[in-house]
């Protein structure tokens, strides 16, 4: 296949056979515009975006707003309560307390501050940290246990709960299988190197395998020179302060990670935050750093680096790459790209959103991701010119004092990414990416055609769905086991409170079927438990909607 | 079969009315509680429109009718 940012008369020639039978089609969508409760890229980047970018993020009628604050009224004044009558001594308490002899010094465990995980984490806590006992693929078993007192304890019966369709595990392509002949090459690499390193990368730590995988990483990404961290989030927490450090100005986006954030805040740096997704702001906050410089010395910024994901995992939303590396060319700011939800789960062939959007690689400075999601292992990577990753080297306390991968591991992730690039010999991989997309599609329009609120791009494998009010996260989560289907539910913190979600990542291993499971047992909780509330459901013309990508030539 | 369906509606109801005040996380102690305060608080504001707000709208309309149409009938 041609090399994928190939671009020739302003048109990418990706879908080529399809744009036979869908010009009728097309001419009706261009006709229809923009879909209703969609908000499509504006005409005026038109040039800049190679295919259509519709995100949704509709918001919800007000009275579920109203009834959520509603809710949690409820589960405060409760709280209330609860904490009031432990601490006159009627109820008993289960949370971390100072010995009797302590009670007189200043207080080691801060009460208040742990009012929402006592009063209303713990009463629906049996939703989350479910272990589970085998590979987690599209499907897998989960270890049952019950609770005597409300979620403080549990215990477990001893049973599993088979066959479990795993909606919730960030097994993307598939790669986490039990499959002998698939995973042949691991065993053998098991067997000969054992799973200890039992060092750092620059002690002894640096085995050949590393090497191998780094060299590979580097050509999947088509990039001059890449390194590998045992750990995705050390790979962004200890990096970001080796490259930043005071006097330079990091303009992170709204949602981003706790790693980046972490990392950003580590690096003694001015942080400045932009609206999620938001060209607009962030181009007011470049202009605004340029023109002003530091705060009191009004001198130059010594760097600016602007943080964003490929993918965010809250939201489903992918950066808005075409417009971001603009900006960054024109106000001269690096960018720290990661992928780690998007790396092997958007693009034609896998390589993430850089070739999603048919750009170059080397118009992102810091390419970093992670192997956890789409590729079945564990630890994240730093790619780019061969000069930021031998600084990395040295600089890096990743790189210095972290343990290395473990060669099973690496060898896994080879593997992985052999099969993704065709090198085995089998188009295995590039199928896999296809029914990823196929599979994304499929899903994110069917629950639109229901009428669930949906977030996110439509073409991102992560599906957020909206439940809003506290009391349906825990039943949904509960109802969703009884019918043997794993989801995630997330409330507050993590999301906004009024924004509780179930994220759903859609996998290439699952099947049409399992899917259809999901999606009748997902209609009829909808149902039962008032989910539906889009106000735009697409059921009304499903002629006009159809599961392949559609091209607009501008 | 017909009784079945209603108190199955009946049992969907309750279930949202748990779900929508957020009762449906609270111990069944905490739960009854909940029910006997909003039950008084919503038998308290039946009672109170069942007593008041007739009284009301005749005098708003006496009042009403007064402005508009009734200056021969006013002072007798």
């Amino acid at each position: 296949m041609a090399n994928p940012s190939a671009v020739c008369n302003g048109h990418l020639h990706h879908h080529h056979h399809q744009k036979q039978n869908n010009l009728l089609k097309s001419g009706i969508y261009k006709k229809n515009g923009i879909t209703k409760g969609a908000k499509k890229n504006g005409v005026s980047n038109g040039t800049l975006y190679k295919k259509t970018f519709i995100e949704h993020f509709e918001q919800a009628p007000m009275y579920v707003a109203v009834l959520t604050f509603l809710g949690f009224g409820v589960g405060t004044i409760f709280g209330y309560l609860r904490d009031f009558m432990r601490a006159c001594g009627l109820e008993k308490r289960h949370i971390a307390a100072e010995r009797e002899e302590q009670k007189d010094f200043v207080p080691l465990y801060q009460d208040f501050e742990n009012f929402y995980t006592r009063n209303l984490y713990m009463r629906i806590r049996d939703n989350w940290n479910r272990p589970i006992c085998s590979v987690p693929g599209p499907q897998f078993d989960l270890m049952e246990r019950v609770t005597d007192d409300y979620n403080w304890t549990f215990r477990f019966t001893g049973r599993t709960i088979k066959n479990v369709i795993n909606m919730g595990s960030y097994n993307y392509l598939g790669f986490a299988e039990t499959d002998v002949n698939a995973l042949k090459t691991v065993t053998r690499e098991l067997q000969k190197y054992g799973t200890g390193v039992c060092s750092t990368r620059q002690e002894m730590g640096t085995l050949d395998k590393h090497v191998e995988l780094e060299q590979l990483v580097a050509k999947f990404l088509g990039v001059e020179d890449a390194m590998v961290f045992g750990m995705g989030f050390a790979t962004n927490s200890m990096n970001i302060p080796a490259l930043v450090g005071k006097g330079c100005l990091i303009l992170s986006d709204e949602l981003n990670h706790t790693s980046l954030v972490l990392g950003a805040r580590l690096s003694g740096a001015t942080i400045r935050i932009f609206k999620h997704n938001n060209m607009q702001s962030l181009e007011k906050l470049l202009r605004e750093a340029i023109i002003y410089g530091q705060p009191r010395s009004r001198r130059a910024w010594r760097k600016i680096i602007i943080l964003v994901e490929g993918i965010y995992s809250m939201e489903g939303s992918i950066v808005r790459l075409p417009e971001l590396v603009s900006l960054k060319k024109k106000y001269k700011a690096y960018l720290y790209l990661d992928e780690a939800h998007s790396i092997g789960a958007v693009g034609a062939t896998g390589r993430g959103v850089v070739e999603y959007f048919g750009m170059s690689p080397d118009d992102v400075d810091v390419l970093m991701g992670t192997f956890t999601k789409s590729f079945g292992a564990a630890g994240g990577y730093i790619a780019g010119k061969k000069d930021l990753v031998d600084f990395l080297r040295t600089h890096s306390h990743s790189a210095v004092y972290a343990t290395s991968m473990c060669p099973a591991v690496a060898e896994q992730i080879i593997r992985a990414m052999k099969c993704l690039m065709g090198l085995d010999g089998t188009t295995q991989g590039l199928q896999r990416v296809r029914q990823l997309g196929k599979n994304t599609r499929y899903f994110r329009r069917r629950l639109h055609e229901m009428g669930f609120i949906i977030y996110g791009n439509d073409d991102s494998p992560v599906v957020p769905l909206l439940l809003y009010m506290p009391g349906k996260i825990g039943a949904f989560a509960r109802r969703m086991l009884q019918k043997n289907i794993g989801v995630v539910v997330v409330g507050f913190p993590a999301t906004p409170i009024t924004e509780s979600r179930a994220r759903f990542c859609v996998s290439a291993a699952h099947t049409r079927e399992m899917l259809d499971t999901v999606l009748n047992a997902l209609d009829e909780l909808g149902d039962f438990l008032r989910l539906k509330y889009s106000r735009y459901s697409k059921s009304s013309h499903p002629e006009l909607y159809e599961e392949t990508r559609l091209e607009l030539e501008d | 079969m017909d009784m079945k369906h209603v108190k199955d509606y009946i049992y969907w109801l309750y279930y949202q009315y748990l779900l929508i005040t957020c009762s449906y996380v609270l111990e069944p102690w905490e739960r009854s509680m909940f029910h006997t305060i909003t039950v008084t608080v919503v038998a308290m504001v039946v009672y109170t429109a069942y007593v008041f707000v007739p009284i009301h709208i005749c005098l708003a309309l006496e009042f009403f009718s007064q402005i508009f149409g009734g200056q021969p009938e006013s002072r007798v």
